[in-house]
């Protein structure tokens, strides 16, 4: 059970400290939120669901994966918000290089 | 175990210090936003983790239900404000 808990946790962080590399290094502010968006929730995710492998079968872990549960809904829609600002604010899109 | 979660803090950790650097420099508005959703996202994985590390995984829980909810609602306040207000800002650059 921890060796699984431990899985989780690592690829779990795995997913939030890409996703704040992506965060820097992209160039536009729209790969950026590409970026972050995913991995963060990914990487939430998995963190949860591995401490909720380590507590073991109990209320806690079910609120655990309530939680998880919540994110799932929330993140992307919290990140389709800002996208959907983004574009109403005129932000620039990036232009087509011609081939 | 406790190690491990001690040792996964401090990544995380590490990992909100680029995100303070998007927030800094973020050349337009929205740059901060995302970096302030990103910062209240790994805070929720630093809320839960540090629970585990004192062993009382649900007390913490509770906080994390309950910023994971206020994170989201000023994310979505944050991002609607800025739909419409045209913030006096610096030429974004890319």
């Amino acid at each position: 059970m921890t060796a699984l808990a431990v899985a989780f946790v690592s690829a779990g962080v795995f997913f939030l400290v890409t996703g704040a590399a992506g965060l820097i290094r992209f160039p536009d502010f729209y790969t950026r939120m590409h970026a972050s968006g995913k991995c963060d929730t990914l990487g939430v995710l998995l963190v949860l669901v591995g401490i909720a492998c380590h507590v073991g079968a109990s209320l806690t872990s079910a609120k655990i994966l309530l939680i998880a549960a919540f994110i799932f809904v929330a993140s992307p829609t919290a990140t389709h918000a800002i996208a959907r600002s983004a574009l109403r604010h005129q932000n620039a899109l990036w232009p087509e290089e011609e081939q | 175990m406790q190690a491990f979660f001690v040792g996964a803090t401090l990544v995380v950790l590490a990992a909100v210090v680029p995100c303070l650097y998007r927030i800094l420099r973020g050349p337009t508005i929205i740059d901060r936003i995302i970096g302030v959703n990103v910062v209240g996202t790994k805070t929720i994985a630093v809320i839960v983790l540090v629970g585990c590390i004192f062993d009382r995984v649900e007390f913490f829980i509770d906080i994390a239900i309950v910023y994971a909810l206020i994170s989201f609602v000023g994310t979505l306040a944050l991002s609607k404000y800025f739909e419409r207000k045209a913030v006096l800002q610096r030429e974004a650059t890319r």
